[in-house]
């Protein structure tokens, strides 16, 4: 399976988070909100002209700008 | 033990808990040298009093925000204090997240407690937690709440005498690892469908779905803040000032005779021989009630609702169907939260401000409202004046002022250096709110309007008296007639109103009326009173977020925009 930037993600589909590209406060950042590598995470919806990006992970959701979306890398799960 | 930091993710129910534990004395201050705000109350518990810091929100001790340095420095500053303990406030139905603090707390190797809150919602999210195991694992105590019904409280204050510190030991930089670990072993989770709330609230956040919803909510809100805003007016405040407070007035007004300076400063002018309470502008007259009888009930109405709104989770909603559109003007989604504030009041809305993480989304949040966002006193004042000339003509001053939020906040943008940092932010769901924590949050918003407003309109209605008498207001109106008469075409006495703006913009919009202005020059008035400078309040407060120069750019820019606005506006009525 390829890795994609996370906007690259349709809705309702599920990824496994890989990496942050954006240094360590933006990883920092990211993972205080659990959004680290090898979280499960399922995107939600995204507001139109590249608007923020919202995502599932465990009970609670996230939303976050798409130039942060776009230095998430992650990984499809392929549906059962 | 005297002091208890509660702390913990934001909305995990921490200020409910808060509420829970202490009593009707709540005190908000600011972190010295800093405008983070906290609350601190105090528990009584067998004879005891321990004070309770309720410590800014935070999801991690390695500080990404001011906030979140905040709660580092509190933490610090009970690094010696034998008699302190932390009470960790973790949301049960997200504990991997959660967790991620709690360990960085133990880390630390202070005396705490975890307090596991949603525990009844664990249940319909399909969690299931082995709470002997996570203590066993932890090695502090563990208690379960539920915030909303006050379940678990009393048992967690009994057990405050077991804090204890953990033991564990891990490697903090495979912290995730360690989570991992204590999750395998305490926590089941069972799949479930969606409930309807989450529906409701995922269709909320949909890209073409959010809007009209979005549209609705803000309708119904302002409808019922209209509704109960005139209820409180017409059943209450209105007969109280009508049946109790006119007589007394007629009675003192006929021992004055009727006239005179002390008559005319105490009750003011009689208009057709009785009190008018707008008119008049005396001191027990027109002073009491512009303040409580015509502002403070939308100012009630006004923060329950937006309370209610804000407490059920939904304006991290909005904020993000709206963040491409507020980044335009040079700032993100989440300062729809202060510009809805200052509706209220400008005051708490520049505090609100401070929500905001870089100098430049401050400084443009803070101006575009101060200029651009008219506070609930002055709104039910344009409303009841402007109003006699059709809805027309309310629509033009609020279209131009909303008119004037864009554009600026677009030149703004593209002429102040830097970038506005992206939206990052939690969505807390759906949830009913816990309606004793709102009416406390309610109390402390319009408390500041009760403790300040009353004052400076009595002040206002005192300084325009002495203004008249002394003759200074027709020096300084003959001083300003070219800028009020040559651009903005209104009379030379409507510079008395633009004086008093300073102090109060509702007594200021209420002098307008005996001026008997025409329609447009009642629009200019009305929108030149907004624009032109925040009330004396607002830029006290102003001065202390922004900063002495910050503030004068931002006055710079305050009076050349009503230059510019109100000519134009004169020349195309």
């Amino acid at each position: 399976m390829n890795r994609i930037p996370l906007i690259e993600l349709k809705k309702g589909e599920r990824a496994i988070i890989v990496s942050h590209h954006g240094g360590r406060v933006f990883g920092n950042r990211m993972n205080s909100l659990g959004l680290r590598p090898r979280a499960v995470i399922t995107k939600i919806s995204s507001q139109l002209f590249r608007g923020p990006v919202t995502i599932q992970i465990g009970n609670s959701q996230v939303a976050l700008g798409h130039g942060m979306a776009r230095r998430i890398f992650v990984k499809r799960i392929p549906d059962e | 033990m005297n002091k208890i930091l509660l702390i913990g993710n934001p909305n995990v129910g921490k200020s409910v808990i808060f509420s829970r534990l202490t009593g009707v004395n709540v005190i908000a201050s600011n972190y010295p040298g800093t405008t983070v705000g906290f609350t601190k109350g105090f528990l009584r518990h067998d004879g005891k009093r321990i004070e309770i810091i309720d410590v800014p929100g935070t999801y991690t001790l390695d500080p990404t925000s001011r906030a979140e340095e905040v709660a580092v420095q509190m933490l610090d500053d009970i690094k010696d204090d034998e008699q302190a303990i932390v009470l960790n406030v973790v949301d049960a139905t997200n504990l991997e997240r959660n967790l991620h603090l709690t360990l960085q707390l133990i880390q630390r190797k202070i005396p705490m407690i975890v307090v596991l809150n949603f525990w009844d919602e664990c249940k319909h999210t399909g969690v299931s937690i082995n709470v002997e195991k996570l203590v066993q694992e932890l090695g502090v105590p563990v208690f379960t709440t539920c915030g909303i019904t006050g379940e678990g409280i009393k048992h967690l204050v009994d057990s405050l005498d077991q804090v204890n510190v953990s033991t564990l030991q891990f490697d903090p930089d495979n912290i995730w690892n360690e989570i991992g670990l204590i999750i395998d072993k305490t926590q089941k989770l069972t799949h479930r469908h969606h409930t309807p709330w989450e529906r409701i609230g995922d269709a909320s956040i949909h890209p073409i779905a959010g809007i009209p919803i979005a549209i609705i909510i803000l309708a119904i809100s302002f409808y019922i803040i209209r509704f109960i805003g005139e209820s409180i007016i017409g059943y209450i405040a209105e007969p109280l000032f009508d049946k109790l407070w006119t007589p007394v007035l007629m009675k003192i007004s006929g021992l004055l005779g009727g006239s005179g300076f002390f008559h005319d400063i105490l009750l003011g002018k009689l208009v057709n021989g009785s009190i008018d309470y707008v008119e008049s502008l005396g001191l027990l007259s027109t002073g009491l009630f512009v303040p409580l009888g015509m502002v403070l009930p939308y100012i009630i109405s006004f923060y329950f609702v937006l309370s209610f709104v804000e407490d059920s989770g939904y304006l991290p909603r909005l904020g993000i169907l709206i963040d491409k559109f507020m980044h335009k003007l040079g700032i993100h989604g989440l300062a729809i939260i202060p510009m809805l504030l200052g509706v209220g009041c400008n005051v708490p809305g520049a505090m609100a401000t401070r929500v905001l993480e870089t100098k430049r989304e401050r400084f443009i949040a803070a101006t575009l409202m101060a200029i651009a966002i008219p506070c609930m006193a002055q709104i039910a004042m344009i409303f009841g004046l402007v109003g006699e000339y059709g809805v027309g003509a309310i629509f033009i001053v609020f279209g131009t002022l909303f008119v004037v939020w864009i554009i600026l906040g677009l030149i703004l943008n593209t002429f102040m250096k830097g970038e506005s940092p992206e939206i990052f932010v939690e969505i807390p769901p759906y949830r009913f709110p816990y309606i004793p924590g709102l009416l406390k949050k309610v109390w402390m918003r319009i408390h500041w309007f009760i403790k300040e407003a009353v004052p400076f309109v009595m002040l206002g209605v005192l300084v325009v008296n002495i203004l008249y008498f002394s003759g200074i207001i027709q020096f300084i109106g003959n001083l300003a007639a070219p800028v009020v008469k040559g651009i903005f075409g209104l009379p030379k006495d409507a510079v008395g109103a633009l004086v008093i703006g300073f102090l109060r913009k509702d007594v200021a919009v209420g002098m307008l009326i005996p001026l008997g202005l025409s329609k447009s020059q009642m629009i200019v008035s009305s929108v030149v009173l907004t624009m032109y400078f925040p009330c004396i309040a607002t830029f006290a407060v102003l001065l202390k977020e922004l900063g002495i120069k910050d503030m004068l750019k931002s006055a710079g820019i305050m009076i050349l925009s009503t230059i510019i606005v109100g000519g134009i506006l004169n020349l195309i009525l």
